[in-house]
C-alpha cells in the first residue's frame, strides 16, 4: 500500500497506525498523528485502518516562538 | 500575577524556546527570564529520530507550562488541524494561533485568523491569536470568543519595537477586560517596558533573547524591564506636557527680585 508519511511517499505493509510506526521505526514516545487532516488520538492508533493514498503526519514537540 | 483564561501565571514575560545557541543556554535563559509560560511548536519527526522526546524532556525539566503555536500555517485548515495536534501532543487547550498571510513579512492573515479562532473556541480551545494592531480585527476576535489578544509590535524577529504606539494604546483603552499581550517585534528590554507601561498585561518574545550575545543575561534584562514597566503602569505615569515646568521650588530662589 502506498501512503504519504510526513510528505514522503512510502510503500508499506502496515494497515494500521501503530503498525506503521513500528514498520517505519518511529521510536520516540511523544507523537501526535493526523491522517488526511484528521487527528487520530493515541488511544485509537491500534484500531485505525490506513487506506491506499492516505496522507499521514507524524509530529512531535519542537522549539517554537 | 497575570491570568490567561482563568489560569494564573507569576510572570508577565512569555518566552519562546527557539533559536538559542544550545539546549543548555535555552534552559538557563528561560530560568533567568522568570517565565512560567513558554511557546513550543509541533513539527514532523524523522523516522528513527527522537528529537521530539529530547526537546520535550528539556521543557519538562523547567517545570513551566507550554503555549503551543501554529507557526507556519497558511490556511484555516492547517491551523485548526495543527492546533488539534498540539492539544493531543501537549495535553493543553492553550494555542497561540498563527495564520500567516505572507512568508516574507510573516504578516498575519487576519481574515483566516478570525475564522480559525471561531472554530477553535467552539471546540474548547483557549486561543491566543497573533494579530496586527488593528482594532476592528481585535474586536472580531473578541466576538469569536477570544479572551486574550496578541497584537504584534513589529514583524516577527525584526527587533524594531513598538511601531504603532497609538494603535496599541487604543486597543488597551477599548478592550479593558481583555488580556492583551504584545507579541513579536520586540528587540530591547526598553520595548518590553514600554508595552507594560501602556497597560499591556504581558509580552511574548523569543528572538530578542535567543539571538542576544548573552541570551541568559538578556533574559534577565527583559525580566527586570517587564517588572519595571508593570510597576510604572500601576504607579500611574504622569501625563506628558508640551512645555517645561520647574521641579525645583521657585519660592526663595537666590537673587530673585520682583520685576519693577
Amino acid at each position: 500500500m502506498r501512503v504519504t508519511v510526513n510528505g514522503e511517499q512510502k510503500e508499506v505493509a502496515a494497515t494500521r497506525i501503530d503498525a506503521l510506526l513500528g514498520e517505519l521505526e518511529f521510536e520516540g514516545t511523544h507523537f501526535a498523528i493526523a491522517v488526511n487532516y484528521d487527528v487520530v488520538p493515541k488511544a485509537r492508533w491500534a484500531e485505525t485502518a490506513l487506506a491506499d493514498g492516505d496522507t499521514v503526519e507524524i509530529l512531535t514537540p519542537r522549539q517554537g516562538g | 500575577m497575570v491570568a490567561f483564561y482563568g489560569d494564573n501565571f507569576s510572570s508577565r514575560l512569555l518566552i519562546g524556546t527557539a533559536l538559542y545557541p544550545s539546549p543548555a543556554i535555552m534552559q538557563q535563559a528561560i530560568r533567568a527570564s522568570g517565565a512560567d509560560l513558554v511557546t513550543v511548536s509541533v513539527r514532523r519527526e524523522t523516522a528513527g529520530g527522537k528529537t521530539g522526546d529530547a526537546f520535550w524532556s528539556l521543557i519538562r525539566e523547567l517545570g513551566v507550562k507550554v503555549l503551543p503555536n501554529t507557526a507556519g500555517c497558511h490556511s484555516v485548515r492547517e491551523a485548526v488541524t495543527t492546533a488539534k495536534l498540539a492539544r493531543e501532543l501537549f495535553g493543553t487547550p492553550r494555542i497561540k494561533l498563527e495564520v500567516i498571510a505572507d512568508s516574507e513579512t510573516l504578516q498575519p492573515d487576519v481574515i483566516g485568523l478570525v475564522e480559525a479562532a471561531a472554530v477553535l473556541i467552539k471546540d474548547g480551545f483557549e486561543v491566543y491569536p497573533y494579530c496586527t494592531e488593528d482594532l476592528g480585527v481585535a474586536q472580531r476576535l473578541v466576538d469569536a470568543g477570544c479572551r486574550v489578544i496578541m497584537p504584534w509590535a513589529a514583524p516577527i524577529g525584526s527587533a524594531r519595537g513598538i511601531t504603532n504606539r497609538e494603535a496599541l494604546k487604543l486597543l488597551r483603552q477599548r478592550l479593558p477586560d481583555i488580556t492583551l499581550v504584545v507579541d513579536a517585534g520586540l528587540g530591547a528590554p526598553s520595548h518590553a517596558a514600554e508595552a507594560l507601561e501602556l497597560g499591556y498585561d504581558a509580552v511574548l518574545l523569543n528572538t530578542a533573547v535567543a539571538k542576544a550575545e548573552d541570551p541568559v543575561a538578556m533574559a534577565k534584562a527583559f525580566r527586570m524591564a517587564v517588572d519595571a514597566g508593570r510597576t510604572a503602569f500601576e504607579a500611574g505615569l504622569m501625563t506628558p506636557r508640551d512645555f517645561a515646568s520647574p521641579s525645583t521650588p521657585v519660592v526663595g530662589t537666590p537673587f530673585w527680585h520682583a520685576a519693577s
